[in-house]
């Protein structure tokens, strides 16, 4: 077509625009030009529309009203309006136009016309946009022209019919008996239009699959032929010859040897062969070498062959060019779930890949790092990864932090070196791992007991460098509390001694209270450790009150609610404030409380605290490891064996009985059904029944239930419990302590025992009332347990 | 250079990207190789091509993509059979 001074001069002011809305103006103005021309059917100017309208097209704009146009064009005897016309069919038709329907005529006798660039036209826009419907009415015309002897528009519909086949499988058949005949073409085009035919078959069709298992000798030849000649100045690139060609057979090749040991066996000598070759110092041949070490890895190899493979992979490890290496890795990527080995030994070069500059590269080699990292080379493996976590780009870093945990945690030689793994991480970047390492990182070191000193130090070293990242925060602070003693000391092995005083540890952790930079969270982790310091120091214990009192009017209604406990525990429960404050036994891992434990720590201090009495401090002595512990959050919690009494505290944490409710359903089968019960006590009127709620190794929860059958209501009712030294009693607040008349409703009272030396179990109940004045007591003895206590 | 379930493979020539979206399984550096024949056709049909000449003749650019490519395949990877064929096209219009 003859380049229309209109059509430049039309793309040459548009782009002269010098603003979005002049191009609009511009654009508009022309087409409607355009559109007034196409009623007309003015016959010369209509191709050179047509291409304006097309230009307008490309750029975005609405062209819809062009279609008729194009069927117009496509209809008309010239070429050059043909051409322009099937253009236009391929840009602005697709299947959902209707107006494609229309055109399906055009092709069909286009298909039949003498002129091959006419048919080639027809058939290049059929490939394009063909509708099912569209191809299903050409089919048969197309296996006609298969059989053609124009290789021009043999290899024009060869594809076509690969097109068909991915619209409807069905006809596939249609095409598989030509398919066969077409391997043994010498023209290159259509060779390699047969070969993706063939593909595109095979992959729909297992049948045909099995078919075409017999070409797999010939194809062999072919590439063999390939291989062998010499330069051939058509088809070379960059001194290979046909590296497509090369590529689709090896792709073919590929898919008929997959799960077939026969077909496999007939490639490995070929497959050899090419590995070793071909030049690989260009892309050419790196590309052929690329889908050898694919198909060796698809089918059926021998071991020799995917060795070859992974080391042709290796080498192009450390090619220069960058997307070599980006392909290398993806498919060391995979490779790497079943070569382990194979793959371990290009290590030092994927960690290398590590420094690169690309991020997507870096990426790659994270990745297969992370998967190459096993027991023996952990601490090599360690070192690196900590490296390019100071230096990584920041969306990579929290995937870099978790991997590196699971590593440690699954290698780590020793404690030691897992806890300073993970400190290092916190500090480099703590603000990306995860929530849960907090509580993970804080079990591992009460685990370490051995290590307490030397973690404590070290926490605090970090911490007064550095308050802003908020998990090393946490977890310096918890240990500080825990372990405050060990750091005044000042005294260890592997580590240089500190001499701190008192004043220093406080003062860090009033840094953090203080900061802007600290979340609530760790706000409260200081702040209870500061409490914890309060029995592990002697000579600062006023300036601690005086913190913790400060806090008691602190807007954060979390840190509030702490203080006035902490406070409270101050002045009333100041006898109990040791024993409040002990240090926390070793979490167990494999109790199934532990996680509830970990995730709710702080909840489950929150909920034990918010109830009237403090005294329900026993829960952060015993975390949730201890089962029964968790029904505390439900009843109302109460270690002091006298009557409770109800107080009003601190505005009770919401989330308290909620979450003891959680917890309780998750550990649903802690209530057991049908439990029978005893009657242990039974005088004037009132009894006494004892029932065995749940038992552990070591623990026992009992409820007593008691009631009353007289016709006076009893009050003042209270049970007081005596049990052998050995065993631990903790009873909780009774439902009430009145017993109305007629046996209508009970009280009850639940006591737990604890017995870890698993000595029998004897208990002394002394109930006290009052009825109509008169005060009563009586005790009984109880020897013998509803259910097996211990056998 | 993944999107949705296809890859994306492109190569910078000067200011100019071209990009060629393939499916995931496909061998990425024979399409790098596929991108560079037709730039070096389009190189050799419009006499050392420039940004300028494929913007004003996008039409005649459609017919060499059509003679390469076809069916979303590779269809004709010798280049002097390519030119032969453009230049026989062209005296036809």
């Amino acid at each position: 077509m003859s380049p229309s001074v209109r059509l430049q001069e039309m793309i040459r002011v548009i782009r002269s625009a010098r603003t979005q809305g002049e191009e609009r103006g511009l654009i508009q103005k022309e087409c409607a030009a355009i559109r007034a021309q196409f009623r007309q059917s003015d016959n010369g100017a209509r191709t050179h529309n047509l291409a304006k309208l097309l230009y307008v097209h490309m750029l975005g704009y609405p062209a819809h009203f062009g279609q008729m146009e194009c069927v117009r064009l496509i209809a008309s005897p010239r070429y050059s309006e043909k051409r322009i016309g099937y253009l236009g069919a391929m840009m602005l038709l697709d299947e959902k136009q209707d107006a494609s329907l229309l055109i399906t005529n055009s092709i069909k006798n286009d298909l039949s016309h003498s002129s091959q660039h006419v048919q080639s036209l027809a058939l290049c826009t059929l490939a394009c946009m063909g509708s099912a419907e569209m191809c299903r009415d050409l089919a048969p015309e197309i296996e006609r022209l298969l059989g053609a002897s124009d290789s021009y528009i043999k290899k024009k519909a060869i594809l076509c019919a690969v097109h068909i086949v991915r619209k409807i499988p069905e006809l596939g058949e249609l095409y598989t008996p030509l398919a066969c005949s077409l391997l043994s073409e010498k023209n290159h085009g259509v060779l390699h239009s047969a070969v993706v035919l063939i593909t595109e078959l095979c992959e729909r069709n297992p049948d045909t699959l099995r078919q075409f298992r017999k070409t797999v000798p010939e194809l062999v030849h072919i590439m063999k032929g390939l291989i062998m000649s010499g330069y051939s100045p058509e088809h070379n690139v960059a001194g290979i010859s046909d590296p497509f060609l090369q590529v689709r057979i090896l792709r073919l090749l590929r898919i008929l040897g997959r799960c077939n040991d026969a077909a496999s066996d007939a490639m490995n000598d070929l497959l050899a062969q090419v590995a070793t070759n071909t030049d690989s110092s260009k892309t050419a041949g790196s590309a052929v070498l690329y889908e050898t070490v694919l198909t060796v890895m698809d089918i059926r190899s021998e071991s020799g062959l995917r060795v070859l493979a992974v080391n042709i992979l290796g080498r192009f490890l450390l090619n220069n060019d960058r997307n070599i290496r980006y392909i290398s890795m993806t498919s060391l990527q995979k490779i790497v779930q079943t070569d382990h080995t194979a793959v371990q030994r290009h290590r030092g070069t994927i960690v290398d890949c590590l420094k690169d500059q690309d991020a997507s590269v870096k990426r790659r080699a994270l990745e297969l790092s992370l998967a190459l990292v096993s027991a023996t080379n952990i601490r090599t493996m360690m070192k690196e990864l900590l490296v390019f976590l100071s230096t990584c780009p920041p969306e990579l870093r929290a995937h870099t932090a978790s991997g590196i945990f699971i590593a440690a945690e699954r290698y780590a030689p020793s404690q030691r070196w897992h806890i300073d793994t993970i400190l290092h991480v916190l500090i480099t970047a703590g603000g990306d791992v995860r929530d849960e390492t907090v509580p993970n990182l804080i079990k591992l070191i009460t685990t370490a007991s051995e290590l307490h000193c030397y973690t404590v130090l070290k926490l605090y070293r970090a911490l007064i460098t550095d308050i802003s990242q908020q998990s090393l925060v946490q977890v310096a602070c918890w240990c500080i509390g825990e372990y405050g003693d060990l750091l005044l000391k000042g005294e260890c092995d592997d580590i240089e001694p500190m001499q701190l005083t008192e004043d220093d540890v406080l003062d860090a952790l009033e840094t953090v209270l203080q900061s802007h930079m600290s979340s609530p969270a760790s706000r409260a982790f200081a702040l209870t450790a500061t409490m914890k310091l309060s029995t592990r120091i002697t000579n600062n214990v006023d300036r601690i009150r005086s913190i913790v009192s400060i806090y008691g009017s602190c807007i954060d209604v979390e840190l509030q609610q702490r203080a006035v406990e902490y406070n409270a525990l101050f002045k009333k429960y100041d006898h109990m404030r040791a024993a409040v404050l002990e240090r926390m036994p070793v979490i167990d891992k494999s109790s199934p409380g532990d996680t509830l434990g970990d995730l709710t720590g702080e909840v489950t201090k929150d909920s034990s605290l918010s109830k009237p009495v403090p005294g329900g401090s026993t829960l952060p002595l015993e975390p949730a490891s201890q089962a029964f512990d968790l029904l505390d959050l439900l009843g109302q919690t109460d270690t002091v064996p006298e009557a409770s009494h109800a107080e009003s505290a601190a505005a009770p944490d919401p989330a308290g009985p909620s979450t003891g409710r959680d917890l309780l359903d998750l550990l649903g089968g802690l209530e057991t059904t049908v439990v029978p019960s005893v009657t242990v006590y039974e005088k004037g009127g009132v009894s006494l029944k004892l029932q065995c709620d749940s038992q552990t190794e070591t623990a026992v929860t009992l409820t007593f239930t008691a009631c009353n059958s007289t016709q006076n209501d009893i009050t003042k009712f209270t049970l007081q419990a005596a049990v052998p030294k050995s065993i631990q009693l903790q009873m909780k607040a009774p439902s009430g302590s009145v017993l109305p008349a007629g046996g209508h409703s009970a009280i009850t009272q639940t006591v737990v025992l604890s017995n870890p030396s698993k000595t029998n179990l004897k208990m002394r109940v002394r109930l006290s009332y009052s009825n109509q004045g008169m005060v009563c007591q009586d005790t009984v003895q109880i020897d013998s347990f509803p259910s097996p206590a211990w056998t | 250079m993944l999107f949705r379930n296809f890859k994306i493979i492109y190569r910078r020539y000067a200011g100019l990207y071209f990009c060629i979206c393939v499916d995931v399984t496909d061998n990425n550096l024979a399409y790098l190789e596929g991108i560079h024949n037709f730039v070096e056709v389009l190189n050799e049909y419009f006499h050392n091509v420039c940004e300028l000449d494929l913007v004003f003749n996008f039409y005649k650019v459609y017919t060499v993509v059509d003679e390469m490519f076809l069916a979303g395949e590779i269809r004709e990877t010798s280049q002097t059979k390519v030119l032969k064929q453009l230049l026989m096209l062209q005296s036809l219009e």
